[in-house]
């Protein structure tokens, strides 16, 4: 079992703070005469593992890099544990891109590099390198170079790292959108771990399967707006919004 | 037709027998042009990478010039930097005219353009797909600099190679500034040059193998960087 996220210490077992709750108000983008995010107020408490929805360019991953502050909005506001975040919190906070980016070394070395920028001093990160590696299943591939692996194996590397620095939060954005069912079932498989061993999550995705095995809370994202928001049984048996109705039947137009 | 294969002959035998005078210039243009490319990488490296990530106004003009100077004709450097060094001019002080160290200075300012060139490209390719990650991450400018460069050395190392073959390759520049003085400044292509036109064919034959072989050198290693297994993985 990974070690239960300490919301108080960091990778580097020193005090650090906290980026849960991550609040975002009055969220708004516009590109080119397009509203892409319409005013979203958004909370992610710890504990549960949140799901987000909605059909093709909606908004959720936009929505996502906002909140990591890789985009900067328009309108509106993101704090981190009701504070401006900081580059020094940004190893508390786990991110996994679709299409994972593999830096040019072995898959140990990138689990490495992200415990070296966290500052995890020297001689612990080859041990928990190693040992990050063991809970991803992954350890038979430490040396290879991570550009070489299959798709199932670096998106799976790349939770592996994001997880290694013992984030309170794992913001993940489709990480299987491009993988067969037994690497999706892998990966679902480590992001119910790493939510067991106590890290929030936050998973987007639009296979609805998907979300029901993993959603204990859903949002619904609909023309760069949260349409609804709730329990995962009421949003797939009662939803209370017609585009969730519709999207769940299959039938919604973006 | 008799003297170029007695030439040709005589050529062989020189390089064969690592004639002294041979080797001596073969030695200086070596390392001449080796500390002109390093000491353009010291510039060129962080130059490129510095115009990959920052964000200013005059960038896209300051990269137009970079790039224009990458065509810089050598016989106007040699000029430059002769008015620089000389006794008149600003650096004359220094007494560094017709010694190796304006020679590395010429082939320094041609070979920077070339490395800032071709870092602030693969930089900048590099970084569009790095640059959220190491975000995400906490890197900061500093990290993700050294990150970027240290990711893309074997192209980089690609770089160097190139500005190497073209600081041994110049002459118009040397000559300018190095005087192509004998057992001092005297480097293969400017040697080349003289003993062609003073008839001495077998000598500037000999040098003209060597270059060529080098040439030929550099481009094989640069070759052989891109193919490897590493190169796939890691470049
Ligand atoms: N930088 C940008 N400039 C202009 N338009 C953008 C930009 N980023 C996103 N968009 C647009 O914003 C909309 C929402 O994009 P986003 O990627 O968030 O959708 P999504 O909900 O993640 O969709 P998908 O399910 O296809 O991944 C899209 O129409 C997209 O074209
Ligand atoms: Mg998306």
């Amino acid at each position: 079992m990974r070690p239960t996220a300490d919301p108080e210490t960091g990778a580097d077992g020193r005090a650090q703070r906290r980026v849960l709750p991550i609040r975002g108000a009055g969220l708004a983008i516009r590109r080119a005469g397009r509203v892409l995010l319409d005013g979203v107020d958004i909370e992610i408490v710890p504990g549960p593992l949140t799901v987000i929805m909605g059909p093709n360019g909606a908004g959720k991953s936009l929505l996502l890099r906002v909140l990591a502050t890789l985009v900067p909005p328009d309108a509106g506001t993101v704090t981190w544990a009701g504070t401006t975040p900081g580059r020094d919190r940004a190893p508390r906070l786990g991110f996994v891109f679709q299409k994972p980016v593999m830096l040019r070394r072995s898959a140990i070395d990138n689990v490495r590099y992200a415990l070296k920028v966290a500052g995890v001093p020297r001689a612990e990160r080859d041990r928990r390198a190693a040992e990050a590696l063991v809970e991803g299943g992954l350890s038979r591939l430490a040396g290879s170079p991570a550009r070489v692996l299959s798709g199932g194996e670096q998106q799976r590397l790349a939770i592996v790292r994001a997880l290694a620095t013992r984030p309170e939060v794992l913001l993940l954005d489709e990480p299987t959108a491009n993988l067969d069912p037994s690497a999706t079932l892998a990966i679902e498989t480590q992001v119910r771990d790493a939510h067991r061993g106590g890290t929030t999550v936050v998973f987007v995705t639009h296979d609805l399967g998907q979300a029901r095995r993993l959603a204990d809370e859903v949002a619904f994202v609909h023309h760069g707006r949260i349409a609804e928001r709730g329990p995962a049984d009421r949003f797939f048996n009662a939803p209370s919004s017609e585009a969730a109705r519709a999207f769940i039947e299959g039938r919604l137009l973006p | 037709m008799q003297d170029f294969g007695a030439a040709f002959g005589e050529a062989f035998r020189l390089v064969a027998s690592l004639d002294p005078d041979l080797v001596e210039i073969v030695g200086l243009s070596l390392r001449v042009s080796v500390s002109a490319v390093l000491a353009a990488a010291l510039i060129g490296l962080p130059l490129g990478a510095a115009l990959a990530v920052a964000r200013f106004p005059g960038r896209g003009v300051a990269m137009v010039a970079l790039n224009s100077l990458m065509g810089l004709p050598p016989v106007v450097v040699g000029l430059l930097i002769y008015l620089a060094l000389s006794r008149a001019g600003p650096l004359g002080p220094l007494g560094l005219l017709y010694t190796p160290w304006a020679m590395i200075l010429a082939q320094m300012v041609l070979v920077v353009p070339i490395i800032a060139a071709v870092t602030r490209q693969t930089v900048e390719d590099l970084k569009d797909e790095y640059e959220e990650q190491l975000r995400v991450l906490g890197v900061g400018t500093a990290g993700m600099v050294a990150t970027l460069l240290w990711d893309a050395r074997f192209s980089l190392l690609t770089a160097l190679l190139a500005g190497f073959g073209r600081a041994i390759a110049e002459v118009g520049a040397v000559i300018i500034v190095g005087g192509n003085i004998d057992h001092v400044t005297r480097v293969m292509t400017t040697a080349i040059a003289l003993e062609t036109s003073k008839g001495d064919l077998a000598l500037a034959l000999g040098l003209g193998l060597i270059l060529l072989a080098l040439a030929i050198g550099v481009n094989a290693a640069v070759m052989t960087l891109r193919r490897t297994a590493g190169h796939a993985a890691y470049g």
